[in-house]
């Protein structure tokens, strides 16, 4: 019809997809069977056998013999997964295993019953999600199915038999299957076997039973059964050749919608929807069209909507939610819109009094759907047969009623208002032009108040103008015909505007509380971008979640290879075992679970994961007090915008965090390249003086006079001794670093270690003039004597190195105020004043235009590290006396100690 | 060395390149060398031949150096022992020297500082033998009959306590004594670190000509005190 890319001869993208899904997967067999007893179970053990000679590691997941025993004979050799006890309400139920299955991953299981519904407490409610993880998990499985077990073919199965199976499996699965196998037997076949006893009945539905094994009825499950594999076997080939970019019959552009409204039998609808999507290989979308109208259902009519919905998504079709001023357009703008070519809708169980009344919906829609296709479908009379396996009541609070009192009452004194004005304007004004101050209390009444007050109000005004102002006044009767007449014009106009006012009302309600949520989300969003840490933004999500659908929220994120509740509201840290395991499922699986979920309903709480683009984020967890499905459609596709827009905000600040991580990362890579810097150079270049001396003398010594054998052997020895002093500048660093610096504080005499520090540095400092000058009463220090030692190494060296040789380093001590300070100050150019507090930088080092040695980079920074270990300070400046530098070591004073006391005496 | 028979010195460390270099120094100054590369070769080549002095690692494999000392000192024996050890590692040398290893060289360490060490020990052993009245090392002179302390030819007034330490540190000239054996000789091991550290300055302040830069009375930081021997 349009122009979809089937046309060009590339594969379809789509259909690749689903082949490349197919080779990760494990392969599903189904043998389909048109009743009970045609020999399914039997023909999937003879095929296992044969895959078993083959050489197929196959295992029995579950099968039922029923005590057939040429059944039971072909079980012998199979090795066979022994199932789970189940306790519930004190019987013991036997189940698959699946976990035991999991674990023993063989290459094909054998799982019987597809239909089957799991005990309670399962990890799934029915057997086919066990089969679906198994092919998920790569497993092959062959298994077995009726075909009035087919979702889509439920109730054509019930009007045949009018039996209505309990035990269903979603058209999807069968979809799904890489391989469907019909087990065939002619009725009559059939019936003989019955006959015999070889076809197993449960006793208590015996009557029952026998009524579905007629030949009529098999015959006609007979045909469906081979008509639903020809279908799919269609679908196979439409899948193939798509993928082979065949060119092919179908016709691509199909599309069907089908209306949903609160109709109890609306489900038939929907189902019929999709058997004709089925033969049309379309998709399908089931629409509900939102109108002013819908503000007023009830609970039970919104339920049957969203479960309508519901069974659209389940039987693989697309729910949506329109608003619209009237259904008819609602339908035929969205069709429109969306290239659809068939709408489905029932015909109507209306009167035809209400048909004139309010239009019929089937015949605007006839009339306006121009070139699609308007299927009208027979509605089962009165509502389906009920379904056994019935969802739970929703036990939802009633509505407030809608009739109040203070509304009836309002409007009664608009009228009584419009009577008083009316009393007084009829001595300028002609009694008809007085009806007009009752018709604005009307119209009040109904913007004010609805349909409902308006009628009121329309009713009592016709009295009231009746009474007051028509004659024979004071009565209720008319004499004059003219007036008559006015008086029913009057009520009818008063009854149109009151009904148009009242619509008015309803769908600025409606707009209005649309614009309430659209206000809502944009504030979310607000909230989210303004968001800076992971838990505000966490907390802002479960809030307005908690706010918005009235429930409770929790929300889990990674962490390590599980996640683990971040955030809720109510507050909430940690979840009982089932609603942990459930959340864990939804994570790895990225499905839903939990609460109302295919997979560990048992759970508290409804799990759903949160992703993006680029993959999922966490996972929100929903519950809240009322029995029921938590969510209704609207509700759920609310959250889904919530969960969308809080999921991209989550990345966000994910992302924020790993940008930050790899600048961290990369600082340290810096430090990292500069220690590789600095060792590469100031390991090597001493060892090259040293290995250069070395093998001078080792090969020329002989012929080298003394006093160059001398000038290499003391090469030699410093640059030994130069090397030795990196090494230890090294391991000070590293031993700062791994916190492995435990100084001990002993009281220490300045001067004894100032006199230990300038005995080593003495070759250091050889070419300089060092002057110790330190005050008579200095008191003892609390500190490490061997840190303090390195200490002032460091900086006789540091000076050394930075200063011209014949220039004075000086040693000055004080007791000041706050304890004793220590000032080495040198003669050199001073500390450029941007350097000051970077020079104690690992690996800083100042460019002296004339610097005689690098320095290591090194030796200040283990000096503050020492002197922080030690509780003391060390900062650098700039003589104000002459050019050079000072450091200047500050300790902390001590309280006069005994020592000093005993010394004294 | 002067006298018939050299001394024998007994080498232990695990580094071959060590051993090498001792045996080459040592030898070269009159020494007769043995070595061991660890703690059991050790003790065995110190029950075959006679040691006059030992020079062990601490880091050995298997026995370790503390307990060859451990084993040596708990043989009644004498030897003179020298511990090798590495810088920033203070508290191993203290704890070698209070199991008896009689002084330490930190690695890296030069030769001729080695020698030194080996010379006060085996001076020291003699001394004990035969004790001589009278110590002078440089200006300073201790005449130990008379309890005289003399620097550049004066007398110099000591407190009792001051003599008692001068004494302990002439009597061990040249080796280095921990603050703790230190405080147990002089103190009798009841006083702190600091008393020693405020005696020490007092007789610096008397014996040395300069006391920030101290000529006689050595401070080995983090492990005790020195008295320079007599070159």
């Amino acid at each position: 019809m349009d122009d979809r890319p089937d046309r060009d001869k590339r594969p379809s993208p789509d259909a690749l997809l689903k082949a490349a899904e197919q080779e990760t997967r494990g392969r599903l067999k189904v043998f389909l069977g048109a009743a009970p007893g045609v020999g399914k179970t039997f023909e999937m053990l003879t095929m296992a056998r044969a895959k078993r000679q083959e050489g197929v590691d196959v295992v029995i997941g579950v099968v039922e013999t029923h005590g057939r025993v040429e059944t039971e004979a072909l079980l012998a050799g199979l090795e066979v997964v022994p199932r789970r006890r189940v306790e519930y309400k004190g019987h013991t139920l036997e189940e698959m295993d699946l976990d035991a299955i999991l674990a023993r991953r063989p290459k094909l299981v054998l799982v019987d019953e597809l239909a089957h519904t799991n005990a309670p407490g399962s990890r799934h409610p029915k057997r086919y999600n066990d089969v679906e993880e198994l092919i998920d998990a790569g497993i092959d499985v062959f298994t077995t199915l009726n075909i009035q077990h087919v979702e889509s073919l439920n109730d054509v199965v019930a009007k045949i038999t009018r039996i209505r199976v309990r035990e269903t499996v979603p058209d999807s699965i069968i979809d799904r299957a890489d391989e469907v196998e019909v087990v065939d037997l002619t009725p009559e076949d059939l019936v003989q076997r019955l006959k015999e006893g070889k076809v197993y009945l449960p006793q208590q539905a015996e009557r029952a039973v026998r009524h579905y094994f007629l030949p009529g009825n098999l015959t006609a499950l007979r045909e469906l059964a081979l008509r639903r594999t020809a279908e799919r076997v269609d679908e196979q080939m439409v899948d193939y050749m798509r993928a082979h970019a065949i060119q092919g019959p179908w016709a691509a552009s199909e599309r069907v919608l089908v209306c949903v409204n609160e109709d109890p039998s609306v489900a038939a609808v929907v189902r019929y929807a999709r058997r004709l999507a089925d033969r049309l290989h379309a998709p399908f979308v089931a629409l509900h069209v939102e109108t002013s109208a819908s503000q007023r259902l009830g609970d039970k009519e919104r339920d049957a909507i969203a479960e309508a919905l519901r069974l659209a998504q389940r039987l693989g079709g697309e729910a949506v939610t329109a608003p619209a001023s009237d259904v008819a357009g609602g339908i035929v703008s969205y069709a429109e819109q969306n290239n659809i070519t068939h709408i489905v809708i029932a015909k109507s169980r209306r009167t035809r009094w209400s048909e004139l009344l309010r239009g019929s919906v089937t015949h605007h829609l006839i009339r306006r759907a121009g070139d699609i296709s308007v299927h009208v479908i027979a509605e089962p009379p009165g509502p389906e047969v009920p379904e056994s396996q019935e969802r739970e009541a929703v036990e939802t609070a009633a509505r407030p009623a809608s009739f109040e009192l203070g509304a009836y009452g309002v409007s009664a004194a608009m009228v009584a208002a419009a009577l008083g004005i009316g009393l007084l304007l009829q001595q300028w004004l002609s009694v008809a032009n007085v009806s007009l101050a009752f018709l604005t209390a009307i119209l009040g009444s109904a913007v004010a108040y609805g349909l409902w007050p308006a009628l009121f109000a329309c009713f009592v005004s016709v009295l009231a103008y009746n009474f007051f102002f028509l004659p024979p006044l004071y009565t209720f009767s008319i004499a004059d015909p003219e007036n008559m007449v006015a008086l029913f014009f009057f009520a009818f106009v008063a009854l149109i505007a009151s009904n148009l006012a009242a619509r008015v009302r309803r769908q600025a309600l409606g707009a209005g509380q649309r614009a309430k949520v659209t206000d809502e989300l944009y504030q979310f969003s607000r909230k989210l971008a303004a968001a800076v840490t992971l838990d505000d933004l966490l907390w802002a999500t479960s809030y307005q979640v908690a706010l918005m659908l009235k429930v409770r929220v929790v929300l889990l994120l990674p962490e390590g290879d599980s996640i683990a509740v971040r955030a809720g509201y109510p507050p909430e840290d940690a979840l009982d075992e089932a609603d942990l395991a459930a959340a864990k499922w939804c994570w790895l699986n990225n499905l839903p679970a939990g609460r109302g979920a295919d997979t560990l309903p048992g759970a508290k709480r409804l799990f759903l994961p949160m992703r993006t683009g680029r993959g999922p984020v966490g996972v929100v967890g929903l519950d809240s007090d009322r029995p029921g499905p938590l969510l209704t459609p609207d509700q759920r596709r609310l959250l889904d915008s919530l969960m969308d827009q809080a999921a991209l905000a989550i990345e966000r600040v994910n992302l924020a965090r790993d940008v930050d991580q790899a600048k961290i990362a990369a600082e340290a890579e810096r430090l990292r390249s500069a220690l590789l810097t600095s060792i590469s150079h100031d390991l090597r270049t001493p060892l090259a003086s040293i290995l250069g001396s070395a093998t001078s003398l080792g090969t020329y010594g002989k012929s080298l006079d003394d006093k160059a054998q001398a000038e290499l052997i003391r090469t030699i020895q410093e640059e030994s001794e130069r090397l030795n002093r990196f090494i230890g500048n090294l391991l000070d660093m590293t031993r700062l670093e791994s916190g492995a610096v435990e100084p001990r504080t002993d009281l220490v005499d300045l001067a004894e270690v100032v006199g230990t520090a300038l005995e080593r540095a003495a070759k250091v400092v050889a070419d300089h003039d060092v002057a110790v000058d330190l005050a008579a009463d200095l008191p003892m220090i609390r500190c490490d004597p061997v840190l303090l030692e390195q200490v002032l190494f460091n900086l006789l060296d540091n000076a050394a190195k930075y200063t011209r040789p014949g220039t004075e380093i000086r040693i000055q001590a004080r007791n000041v105020g706050g304890g004793v300070r220590l000032d080495v100050l040198d003669e050199g150019e001073g500390i450029p004043l941007g350097d000051l507090e970077r020079i104690f930088d690992k690996f800083y080092r100042v460019h002296a235009a004339d610097r005689k040695r690098a320095g290591t980079g090194l030796g200040l920074a283990i000096c503050r590290g020492f002197m922080a270990a030690m509780g003391g300070t060390i900062v650098a400046g700039n003589r104000v006396d002459r050019p050079g530098a000072v450091f200047t070591l500050m300790f902390p004073a001590q309280a006069e100690d005994a020592a000093g006391r005993e010394r004294a005496a | 060395m002067t006298g018939a028979a050299p001394s024998s010195v007994l080498v232990v460390d695990d580094e071959p390149a060590i051993r090498r270099f001792l045996r080459t120094g040592l030898e070269v100054q009159g020494y007769r060398v043995i070595d061991a590369a660890d703690g059991t070769e050790a003790l065995d080549a110190l029950r075959r031949s006679a040691v006059d002095v030992l020079v062990l690692d601490l880091g050995l494999p298997g026995i370790d150096g503390f307990e060859v000392i451990k084993r040596v000192r708990g043989g009644g024996s004498s030897l003179p022992i020298i511990v090798l050890s590495s810088r920033t590692d203070e508290r191993g040398k203290v704890e070698a020297l209070d199991l008896g290893a009689d002084d330490y060289v930190t690695k890296p360490f030069g030769i001729d500082e080695l020698l030194a060490r080996i010379r006060a020990a085996l001076r020291h052993r003699l001394q004990q033998e035969g004790e001589r009245p009278v110590f002078k090392s440089g200006d300073l002179a201790v005449d130990l009959v008379r309890r005289i302390v003399t620097v550049r030819g004066e007398e110099v007034k000591l407190t009792p306590r001051e003599y008692d330490l001068l004494r302990l540190l002439v009597a061990h000239a040249g080796k280095v004594l921990t603050h703790k054996f230190v405080l147990r000789e002089v103190w009798g091991g009841e006083s702190d670190v600091q008393y020693l550290r405020i005696y020490i300055r007092a007789l610096r302040q008397k014996i040395e000509a300069d006391p920030e830069r101290p000529r006689h009375i050595l401070t080995e930081t983090g492990v005790g005190y020195r008295l320079r021997a007599p070159d």
